[in-house]
């Protein structure tokens, strides 16, 4: 690692820097920031990451694509189905198989599921970020429910290697409609709860209104994309620009603003977690019946070539990139993630803010650790 | 021995007279000096122990959770176990730090609050000292403790820590502003700083009800500017766990450690105590005008329990504010009292003076 | 618009480059110094306008290191796929596009990091995840006896 150099850089200019250690309760993770302030005022963000490099694209060129969809739970463990998804999509592209209709109903119900629960997490953390530490304990019980539903049809809560090539790995659940449903009536009576907490209050408005702006140009840029993107007005949705599993049946709507602050980011992902319901509700009471998974050759090998499939995890953009040469493990497996790029735009939003906004602006950008480093 | 529960006057006379009787007058002063002293220390460390617990058990209960229930009935020993092992906790030495300076620092913190409790009065006749300056006292004394943060974030020779306590200290300085008008205004209605006489005027009608708007938007005010000046609330940032800097106590560990964390306790208590008294009537019971039926059943509630009843409920609010808001950002915090508090309590201050003028108090 | 324009419009700027349709995406294959001049066009035409660098994968095919663009555009959504090569394992230097996509900074950084190739007038580069007692890690000839269990 790189040493630090002095740590006043220039007395006159009255630069200092600090050191946000890797263990540090904000970073959600091991991310180490070096900032140079002026004052209170941020001049310079260096990130410096790799803490949790586990070198998971080296590994994915020694092991068969049915044992990668255990790789990509680990990525971001946040968004766990969603990332099993995006590699069994592009292995299915390759080999040109077509999964039967329950399969694709049941991911994007998993899918969505998924999403409102990273960001029940998000609310969760973001809330105690700033300061109202009751969030942390209202987000986590309602994410509960979640992940008892996980358990119970996919044997983890959270990481749930559900999604193989071909299918699924087990049918769900006979319980799985019924919680569902419960859930969704649940969670509809509680987000108003969520939004009395924190989105109307004031004092969150004066801490995340106006700060942190990112504009539509940069974000395009400098590749944010998720609920952070959008929130600056790129319309950057993998779920309406290509349509995968069932998202071309059911109706939903892109949340879209134009400010680019903090507060829109945060209440960008609020507007999904409704979405997300109104999704699972077209879906849920209409799973067609057949079967769970196509029977695929006991050891798969993918055809000569390249393939690529973009996917929209709870975080942004997921570009899954395999190239093949014929044999049963893959040539280069290359996983684009959505944090990774995410935090190039961190130098950029923060500079010129205080410090204490830092910590807002890093809990709105949603960071996952190992989503970074892979 | 006279112990009447409704007036302790009977009581400390008694005590007075037996000393003064039995001792020259020199021994008799330091024994009741001294029995004072510890009479109110053992409170301070009762309260803070108990409000340690009440704290966490409140959190808890807003947060969808039990909190502390193994250890002791219904866990109210856990402050105990706690404050143990605080104290095997090792004292670790700083390098280059001030030590004369920071080992002073604690002292001065716990030293403030103790010398403000005791002007406030607890119930009748149970008053350790009744200056006819007793509002002018508690604000001058509860100001102190200023001092002891920021000493404590200088010697501790750690940058985090210094700009925590810079904070801290510019934060309690400019609230310390409102606290003290908000505290005049009730002094222009009631007409005398003795805090005694403020209770004492009471008797008929709380000032909150009798001074109406004016009355009310001090404590609004009033409820405010504490929170903030004790570093609780919405207003934590020089303390945040979850911010940059640990604070002003960061190097501190064991016993000293303990000291901040209750002096913090306890100036909350004093807080509550100060609003109860001034706005709420204290140890006065809720008396209206001219129901005497009514008084006379109010009456048979002890006053000390009338008293620690309005300092739980103000206590209560303040944690509710703590654990609900989410944190103000160190400038929001002193804008909010610069541009917004100050303003408005100079017209609020005009404004009770123009009602008692007017005679427009009830 | 569709493969055919695109393949039009590339030709149109720059007619040596050679284009083969690939499964999914138009894939141009050129060499470093002209990829600069390309992108830059790409970018400011309106009708194409690919602002939207979505993926820099470095790649180790066995002569030869390689870096694969895929880009994009936020206005019209369509994708094309640019792949440089150098065939210098030794010294490998290819052009940086950081001018271009500013998200082209960290992904390059980390191409620097697994596979050694150096990019020219990149603003920082530096290792991302490692430091400088591991090799390039994802190299096809990368030997590491403690922490690769080889089958």
């Amino acid at each position: 690692m790189e040493e630090i150099k002095s740590e006043i850089l220039d007395k006159e200019k009255q630069e200092y820097t600090i050191n946000m250690g890797p263990q540090h309760p904000s970073t959600h993770g091991v991310l180490r920031m070096v900032v140079s302030l002026k004052g209170e005022i941020v001049q310079n963000l260096v990130p410096h990451i790799g803490y949790i490099h586990r070198g998971i694209e080296k590994m994915c060129e020694s092991l068969t694509y049915p044992q990668i969809i255990h790789l990509t739970d680990r990525v971001d463990y946040l968004s766990a189905h969603i990332n099993n998804e995006a590699l069994s999509l592009c292995v299915e592209k390759a080999l040109e198989i077509e999964v039967p209709e329950r399969v694709k109903y049941i991911r994007t119900i998993m899918s969505e599921l998924t999403r409102i629960q990273s960001h029940q997490l998000f609310w969760a953390s973001f809330g105690m970020d700033l300061g109202g530490l009751t969030c942390f304990f209202y987000g986590l019980r309602d994410r509960e429910k979640i992940l008892d539903i996980f358990e119970e049809t996919c044997g983890g809560r959270m990481i749930v290697s559900y999604n193989t090539p071909g299918g699924l790995m087990y049918d769900i659940h006979p319980n799985f409609q019924k919680k569902v449903k419960d859930f969704i009536k649940d969670f509809k009576k509680l987000l108003p709860e969520y939004d009395q907490l924190l989105t109307g209050n004031v004092i969150f408005h004066e801490r995340t209104k106006g700060i942190g702006i990112l504009s539509k140009e940069d974000a395009i840029s400098y590749g944010v994309t998720g609920p952070s993107g959008r929130a600056s007005g790129f319309a950057c949705d993998i779920r309406k620009i290509e349509p995968y599993s069932a998202y071309s049946k059911v109706d939903f709507k892109e949340i879209l603003f134009n400010e680019g602050d903090t507060f829109h980011r945060y209440f960008a992902r609020m507007e999904e977690m409704r979405e997300s319901m109104k999704i699972i509700e077209q879906l849920i009471d209409n799973i067609p019946e057949g079967d769970y998974c196509v029977k695929m050759k006991p050891i798969i090998k993918l055809p000569e070539g390249e393939y690529f499939q973009r996917v929209e995890t709870a975080r942004g953009e997921l570009d899954v990139y395999i190239i093949s040469d014929g044999n049963k493990t893959p040539y280069r497996v290359k996983l684009r993630t959505p944090s990774f790029c995410n935090l190039g735009a961190l130098n950029l939003i923060a500079k010129g803010g205080k410090i204490a906004d830092l910590v807002a602006i890093g809990g709105s950008l949603d960071f996952v650790i190992p989503d970074i480093d892979r | 021995m006279p112990f009447n529960i409704y007036d302790f006057t009977s009581f400390t006379q008694w005590i007075d007279k037996g000393l003064y009787d039995s001792l020259p007058a020199f021994w008799a002063m330091i024994i009741e000096m001294t029995i004072i002293g510890v009479a109110i220390l053992i409170f301070y460390a009762i309260v803070g122990l108990f409000l340690v617990y009440a704290e966490r058990k409140v959190c808890a209960f807003m947060q969808n959770r039990l909190g502390p229930n193994r250890v002791g009935p219904f866990g109210i020993f856990q402050t105990i176990t706690d404050l143990i092992k605080l104290l095997f906790d090792e004292l670790v030495p700083i390098k280059n730090a001030d030590k004369f300076l920071f080992n002073l620092a604690p002292f001065i913190v716990i030293i403030a609050s103790f010398m403000a409790i005791a002007a406030i009065p607890f119930a009748k006749g149970l008053h350790a000292i009744d200056f006819n300056i007793g509002v002018f006292y508690v604000i001058a004394v509860s100001s102190m403790g200023v001092i002891g943060v920021l000493l404590a974030g200088w010697s501790s020779n750690n940058k985090y820590s210094l700009i925590g306590a810079m904070r801290s200290g510019a934060q309690i300085v400019s609230y310390e502003l409102s606290v003290g008008l908000s505290l005049i205004t009730i002094v222009i209605l009631a007409g005398s700083m003795q805090l005694s006489t403020i209770v004492e005027g009471q008797k008929d009608c709380w000032f909150i009800f009798s001074g109406h708007i004016s009355a009310f938007i001090a404590f609004i005010i009033f409820l405010i500017a504490s929170t903030a000046e004790t570093n609780r609330g919405p207003f934590d940032l020089a303390e945040a766990e979850s911010e940059l800097t640990a604070g002003y106590h960061t190097e501190y560990s064991g016993i000293k450690f303990a000291f901040f964390f209750l002096a913090e306790y306890i100036n909350m208590f004093i807080v509550a105590s100060i609003a109860a008294t001034v706005f709420w009537g204290g140890w006065m019971p809720f008396h209206v005008a001219n129901w005497t039926a009514f008084n006379h059943i109010m009456d048979f509630i002890p006053p000390f329990i009338w008293y620690i009843g309005k300092t739980a409920v103000v206590i209560y609010l303040m944690m509710w504010f703590k654990w609900t808001f989410p944190r103000l950002r160190i400038d929001q915090l002193l804008k909010l009292e610069w541009k917004y508090l100050l303003p408005i309590n100079l017209v609020n201050v005009l404004l009770m003076a123009l009602i008692v003028l007017m005679g427009w108090h009830f | 618009m569709t493969n055919e324009q695109l393949k039009e419009k590339i030709l149109s700027i720059d007619p040596k480059v050679e284009i083969t349709e690939g499964k999914q995406f138009l894939t141009v294959t050129l060499s470093t110094n002209k990829i600069i001049n390309l992108a830059q066009k790409l970018k400011n035409d309106e009708e194409t306008k690919f602002d939207y660098l979505m993926c820099l994968s470095g790649v180790d095919y066995k002569d030869s290191l390689g870096v694969v663009y895929h880009i994009g555009s936020s206005k019209h959504n369509h994708v094309i796929v640019i792949k440089t090569k150098t065939s210098n394992r030794e010294n490998p230097v290819l052009e940086s596009v950081t001018g271009i996509w500013e998200t082209a900074n960290f992904h390059e950084r980390e191409v620097y990091d697994l596979f050694g190739i150096k990019f020219k007038n990149h603003p920082d580069l530096r290792r991302l995840f490692l430091d400088n007692s591991w090799g390039f890690p994802l190299r096809k000839d990368y030997v590491d006896d403690v922490n690769i269990v080889s089958k």
